[in-house]
């Protein structure tokens, strides 16, 4: 099955390498997940071209070859993370260095009654509890190995548990950072947030250098209890040259609300993989997501939500702005199971072409089988409204700030949906820089 | 202060304004009438600087300066404003946003400071006011859902804002109520001293009740056609167009040479 067995054979020997430096640690109920799922890698393989859910995206510089997982984390100074972390925000903060955690950089401080924010590493019993239970149950049935390939090699990851009614105001965050060693990194988070409670998590992938050979591949999972409310940002700032394989699997029960923010700011070629289950009625799901490429970034996020019970809802909408040679993807699968009655599903895709060069694929994929439902999808692609520009003209703005003003407007709809004044207000700044270079990026030859 | 010579401008390959001379001094008023379709519209968005036009003869001085040589943004830095027949709606973008942005590049222009936030909301106020415009309308987005009368006093706010020395106004009194044409035509004439100009262009006599031009030009198939003063209007309310149609056929005829 595994589509290059070079590749699978160099990350068998790399897990029997790693096993044997764990000594005692093999025995421990994580250590088992990782076991599953090079079983799993070695039975699946990776993705190749053929794969319908690679389409659009080459798996080759992602998939072909081993990326020999990174075993020492490099170097990190508190000023080299600054510009990532959220300024004004008190709360706690995991940092991690290359998949692995810094404790001196990182910061829990006082939580809330009912709220634990560890390092896989690190957890405490109830916690380790928590993990033997949820961890990897998600994620392993993905589509692709990519999800395998994170569990056979975590070293560390951040582990959030909110028990049933509590509530954590202030976003938790996570950063990974890669010191730009060459390889694969594995960044790890688990999310359980109990019955009736609520949390706001925001993860930020981000490099200290342009990352050549450095290969991400990151899996987040996360539990919504019955009527919990959580809210969860990626912001990926990863190194120019940098690769990125990501999923994020979600379940939600009863009367959930669940709000997911996925910033595709940078990096070379960022694959983003959403599958969230509405597992029970009345919730309300909403997956966001903006897309900045530029020069020859490839982006694409794959998302599917399912909806399994009846009376939810879900709303979709991911915004592009691509510049250069990029190429942004969208796939949007709403899968509505027969017993999931009364569902009311919207999903958009609207992408804002800056240059002749810049490319889109978008693709809504509506998978329906309840009689009574409310789906609808729509796709736009285009470029600034010239009469919006005019109108800016002839009011004394200049034609590139214009073009700044309008494509600030389209993304600052994805912006302000972030709940939380500070996190909103750092992303700005992200975004706003981001959207400079991408409006300055023409495209034409290399 | 504007001086318009031999004006040709054509849209996709199709010639609209076929010839226009139309000279404005300082302090002076004029309306511009005629029939759809005949021109006035696409006389304003010329001289605003939309690039859908090519202009293909003549040409328009402002200030000593050729009009048609300048970026619309500089246009507009240099005291030209047109309210739009038609305000473009730009979502995400608020008005409070759109007019501060806008007046600060008009300000640089002058040679002034950009203005703080706080005096901006001064000045807004005294002229939102003016405009018997609520506030709420700064945090919305600019012309999004506005109705068709709110567009318009939008425009006239941002005129008083902006303080342009040649304001141009299309159709500005279209679609509104008897009360918010009064409006209208007490934020144009606040901003009218011996030295800003106006072009209004409009349907209907009733708003040159309380705009009194100094001039009324009919515009006709891309042609000034006839010019005369604030009677005119009343006679074209009166008789319709029909009339002038004629005697400018009749002209044209007796110019021709005999036997052709
Ligand atoms: N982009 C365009 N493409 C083709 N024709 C155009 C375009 N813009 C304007 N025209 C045509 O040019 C002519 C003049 O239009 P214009 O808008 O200037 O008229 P107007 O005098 O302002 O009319 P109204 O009184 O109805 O506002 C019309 O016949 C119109 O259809
Ligand atoms: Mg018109």
């Amino acid at each position: 099955m595994a589509a290059d067995n070079d590749t699978i054979s160099g990350y068998t020997a790399a897990f029997e390498g790693f096993e044997a430096s764990l000594n005692g640690g093999a025995r421990s109920p994580l250590h088992a997940r990782r076991r599953e799922a090079i079983a799993h890698l070695q039975e699946h393989g990776l993705p190749t071209a053929r794969f319908e859910a690679w389409r659009h995206t080459n798996p080759a510089p992602l998939a072909n070859g081993c990326f020999p997982p990174v075993v020492t984390a490099g170097k990190l100074s508190a000023e080299a993370i600054q510009p990532f972390v959220v300024s004004g925000i008190d709360g706690p903060l995991l940092v991690f260095a290359d998949g692995q955690f810094v404790p001196g950089l990182s910061r829990v401080g006082d939580l809330p009654d009912g709220v634990q924010v560890h390092s896989l590493s690190a957890a405490d019993s109830e916690t380790a509890a928590i993990i033997t239970a949820n961890l990897a149950a998600l994620a392993l049935g993905a589509e692709h190995g990519f999800a395998a390939l994170n569990t056979a090699f975590v070293r560390d990851g951040a582990v959030v548990t909110i028990h049933a009614g509590c509530t954590m105001d202030v976003p938790v965050q996570i950063l990974h950072v890669s010191t730009g060693q060459a390889g694969l990194t594995t960044p790890r988070t688990l999310v359980v947030a109990a019955a009736g409670s609520r949390a706001s998590v925001v993860e930020t992938f981000a490099s200290t250098t342009a990352g050549a050979g450095v290969l991400t591949s990151s899996v987040a999972e996360i539990v919504v209890g019955a009527g919990a409310v959580v809210e969860h940002a990626r912001i990926h700032l990863h190194g120019a040259d940098s690769l990125h394989a990501g999923t994020m699997h979600v379940t939600e029960e009863q009367d959930a609300r669940f709000t997911a923010h996925t910033f595709c700011l940078a990096g070379r070629i960022l694959r983003e993989d959403v599958h969230t289950v509405l597992r029970g009625e009345h919730i309300e799901s909403t997956l966001n997501g903006l897309s900045l490429p530029l020069g020859d970034d490839h982006v694409d996020n794959y998302t599917t939500i399912e909806h399994v019970a009846p009376d939810c809802s879900s709303h979709e909408l991911y915004k592009g702005v691509v510049g250069g040679r990029a190429h942004n993807v969208f796939r949007g699968k709403i899968h509505v199971h027969q017993a999931a009655q009364r569902t009311d599903a919207y999903q958009s895709n609207q992408n804002l072409l800056m240059s002749d060069d810049a490319e889109i694929n978008s693709k809504p994929q509506l998978e329906i089988y309840a009689d009574d439902v409310k789906c609808s999808h729509g796709s736009t692609t285009g470029q600034l409204d010239p009469d919006a520009l005019f109108y800016l003209q002839a009011r004394g703005v200049g034609l590139q700030q214009a073009r700044g003003v309008l494509t600030r407007a389209f993304a600052g709809e994805l912006v302000d949906r972030l709940q939380h004044e500070g996190l909103r207000t750092h992303v700005e700044r992200l975004v706003s820089a981001r959207l400079d270079a991408v409006l300055a990026d023409q495209g034409g030859a290399r | 202060m504007l001086k318009i010579t031999n004006l040709h401008a054509t849209v996709d390959g199709t010639e609209i304004l076929k010839g226009i001379n139309l000279e404005v001094a300082p302090g002076e008023i004029h309306a511009i009438m005629g029939p759809n379709g005949s021109g006035k519209s696409t006389l304003a968005q010329v001289l605003a600087g939309h690039d859908a036009f090519t202009v293909t003869e003549g040409s328009v001085r402002y200030e000593n300066e050729d009009l048609l040589d300048m970026a619309p943004e500089d246009r507009a830095r240099k005291g030209v404003f047109l309210a739009f027949q038609y305000p473009v709606e730009i979502p995400g973008v608020n008005s409070a946003y759109f007019l501060r942005t806008g007046l600060n590049e008009v300000r640089k222009a002058r040679g002034e400071e950009e203005i703080d936030a706080y005096d901006f909301l001064a000045l807004i106020r005294e002229k939102m006011a003016l405009v018997e415009m609520d506030e709420s309308f700064l945090k919305r987005s600019v012309n999004e859902g506005f109705s068709g009368g709110e567009k318009k006093r939008h425009e006239v706010l941002q005129m008083a804002v902006l303080e342009p020395r040649l304001a141009i106004l299309d159709e500005t009194d279209s679609g509104l109520d008897i009360d918010a044409l009064r409006v209208v035509a007490h934020g144009v004439n606040q901003l009218h001293t011996p030295q800003n100009s106006a072009i209004v262009v409009t349907h209907y006599q009733r708003l040159l009740e309380y705009i009194v031009p100094d001039f009324v030009h009919v515009l006709m198939d891309g042609r000034i056609v006839r010019s005369g003063g604030k009677e005119l209007a009343l006679q074209l309310e009166d008789k319709g167009y029909d009339w002038i149609r004629e005697e400018t056929a009749a002209a044209a005829a007796a110019t021709q040479p005999a036997g052709a």
